[in-house]
């Protein structure tokens, strides 16, 4: 793409930090159930200075409503659900909010979704999770997905309806386990979704992660990534469409306090319209005691039209140098005449050669969901963006 | 029967120092079923003649006319160039991520055709042009160009030119990076086109082992922006001799 950013590939943190806005260290940053304990959300938080706070309508209370939609189930039969309370020892067991909203959600949501995919799962096993909702009350909603050790299983978590929703998921991957999880936040356009993802990795367990945003006001998806033993591989990756007056924000969180464990963040998202708003702030903490680490974040942008933004921050914190690499990568751009011209001089329109190169560019996510009927679900949603507007 | 005339073209680029003359006066006639190499020194404006006539943006043209069959090929947007039967094989092909050769062939077929050309058929005459290119039927689940070697893009390149069907190519260096057996093959590829639609072929290259498989009917020395001789094939064997000394001092 033709590149109007790029941030270099280098080190350290400290990049676009406004002024007036004090640079918070990700590892010092609270967790905690309790509201009590985050400060009132402004702008002026660092973790909330994209996000103008009426975007978030009532989620900014303290207390929420319980999530009254659907919740509709699709799996094998020896995946098991149950709703369970806080007493329960998977709930919490992911981690603790780390935002205002997060907590609120918390707190409100008495019990917790609970799938179980058990140690006998192999790759075939899927399951579809459809949230639904036609309530714009705002509520809470607790999920947690436990693959048990050994499992292998690909999980989606599809978000639609109407809803102001503020979501915590707890994703416990047991040792050696293989969990793919794809959240889909595919709303109506006048939904407003913050979710919290609270991952936590096993020994020598992989964890494919995707977040596919397209519908919604205003969707954030804060996504984190915790590791329990050595050798466990989180691979993050995220893709958005964000069409005017959308925002848009993802903030992958890797914190990696283990030795001898991967990550990889690829983040890819097109952005067409007025006022069309995405943000991506990918946050890597390399602690001192993780060494043998390999971490490696991007995040590529595509502006389809003049009047839309797209915010790109990557951090990387490094406390240890016996890393096997680390590094970061960032860039947002307009289309590639190169590439442009040469589907053209094929016979193919200007506007069928941009549909596809913007296809393309996304499509690289979709490839890698590996459930034959969500990504053709999604090719054919990202085609009707596509033909909305881009020609 | 078609022909492409290119008639006094002048063609300028933008660059920092500001507008620089590439083509300066460019004469050419091609008809369907001739061969015309053409040769020339380094940055001499082959392939902004190339890019010119496929309908770059970056070029402008200044002055003079490229009509195809008498059509005023300069008011056609770069697309319509091609479903008007022109064809360019770029020296450099360029990568399309997330899109297969599969989709793009076939997405192509059917702008060029007007319609979707039907599966069953598409997939065997696909599959059997690979075959005559030796290319392994797996490049189709391959992204556009992604991770292709020299050799590769090139071969992909005829293999476009064989299902597309287009009534003149530009070849611009299609030979450079080939290796011996390769040379060959993509050769024979150029020439099954050749043979199949009567095409017109405007063949750049700087060697004349090519023209050992694809006979030129005449060639051209380019420099400066401007045919500076013109004859048979016995000029191309003359340039390899001697070199372009003589027209770079003349
Ligand atoms: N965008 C540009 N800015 C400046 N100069 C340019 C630009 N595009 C082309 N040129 C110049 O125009 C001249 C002709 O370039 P062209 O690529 O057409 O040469 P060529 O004959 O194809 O060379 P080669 O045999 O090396 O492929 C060169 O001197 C080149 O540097
Ligand atoms: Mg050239």
């Amino acid at each position: 793409m033709t590149e109007l950013s790029q941030t270099a590939q280098h080190g350290l943190s400290a990049h676009s930090h406004g002024a007036g806005v004090p640079l918070q260290i990700r590892s010092e940053r609270v967790r905690s159930a309790s509201v009590a304990d985050f400060e009132i959300i402004t702008q002026r938080e660092e973790q909330w200075r994209y996000l103008p706070v009426d975007r978030l309508g009532d989620l900014v209370d303290d207390v929420l409503a319980e999530f009254s939609g659907d919740i509709a189930l699709k799996a094998p039969d020896s995946v098991t659900t149950a709703w369970v309370g806080r007493e329960h020892p998977s709930f919490g067991a992911a981690g603790l909010p780390e935002d205002r909203v997060s907590a609120a959600g918390w707190a409100s949501a008495e019990a917790a979704y609970l799938v179980t995919i058990p140690s006998n799962a192999e790759q075939d096993c899927q399951v579809q999770l459809s949230v639904v909702s036609e309530d714009d009350t705002a509520s809470a909603l607790h999920v947690i997905v436990e693959a048990k050790t050994h499992s292998k299983s690909v999980v989606v978590l599809d978000h639609r309806g109407k809803a102001v929703l503020s979501e915590n998921v707890e994703i416990i991957v047991g040792d050696e386990a293989n969990l793919t999880l794809v959240s889909i936040q595919d709303w109506d356009e006048t939904s407003v979704h913050v979710a919290s993802h609270f991952c936590k990795l096993g020994r020598n367990s992989k964890l494919k992660h995707i977040v596919i945003s397209l519908g919604g006001k205003t969707v954030r998806i804060t996504p984190s990534v915790d590791y329990n033993g050595t050798g466990g591989d989180a691979e993050l990756l995220g893709m958005y469409f964000a069409d005017a007056g959308q925002h848009l924000e993802h903030r992958p969180y890797i914190d990696h306090s283990v030795a001898n464990c991967k990550s990889r963040v690829t983040y890819k998202g097109a952005l067409q319209g007025e006022k069309a708003h995405t943000v991506w702030v990918g946050d890597v903490l390399i602690r001192k005691e993780a060494e043998g680490t390999d971490t490696y974040e991007l995040n590529r942008n595509l502006l389809l039209t003049e009047g839309a933004r797209a915010d790109s921050v990557p951090n990387l914190e490094i406390e240890t140098g016996k890393i096997e690499g680390a590094g970061h990568a960032s860039a947002s751009g307009r289309f590639d005449d190169e590439q442009l011209f040469y589907l053209q001089a094929r016979g193919i329109s200007e506007s069928e050669a941009r549909r596809l190169v913007v296809y393309g560019f996304l499509n690289e996510i979709i490839q890698q969901i590996g459930v034959a009927e969500i990504e053709a679900r999604l090719t054919e949603s990202i085609e009707a963006e596509l033909a909305r507007s881009v020609n | 029967m078609s022909i492409l005339q290119i008639k006094n073209l002048h063609v300028s680029v933008d660059t920092e120092q500001g507008k620089k003359e590439i083509l300066r006066g460019v004469d050419l006639t091609i008809r369907s079923g001739e061969t015309h190499a053409i040769m020339g020194p380094n940055g001499s404006g082959k392939s902004t003649l190339a890019y010119s006539i496929a309908g770059h943006p970056k070029y402008e043209v200044t002055e003079g006319e490229i009509l195809l069959d008498g059509e005023n090929v300069l008011e056609m947007s770069v697309d319509e160039r091609a479903r008007a039967g022109v064809f360019l094989a770029m020296q450099y092909p360029v990568e399309i991520p997330g899109v297969s050769v599969s989709n793009f062939l076939r997405t192509a077929k059917t702008a060029i055709a007007g319609e979707a050309p039907a599966l069953r058929t598409w997939i065997k005459e696909v599959r059997e042009t690979m075959d005559g290119l030796r290319m392994d039927p797996a490049f189709t689940e391959r992204n556009v160009n992604e991770g292709f070697s020299g050799g590769e893009k090139k071969r992909h390149e005829i293999l476009q030119l064989e299902l597309l069907k287009p009534k003149f190519a530009v070849l611009d260096e299609t030979d450079s990076g080939l290796d011996v057996d390769a040379l060959k093959t993509v050769s024979e590829g150029v020439n099954r086109a050749k043979a199949a639609n009567d095409l017109g072929v405007l063949l750049i290259t700087h060697y004349t082992r090519i023209l050992k498989y694809i006979k030129p009917d005449f060639v051209h020395v380019f420099v400066a922006g401007q045919v500076a001789e013109e004859g048979g094939p016995e000029l191309a064997e003359r340039l390899e001799a001697e070199g372009y000394d003589r027209y770079v001092r003349a």
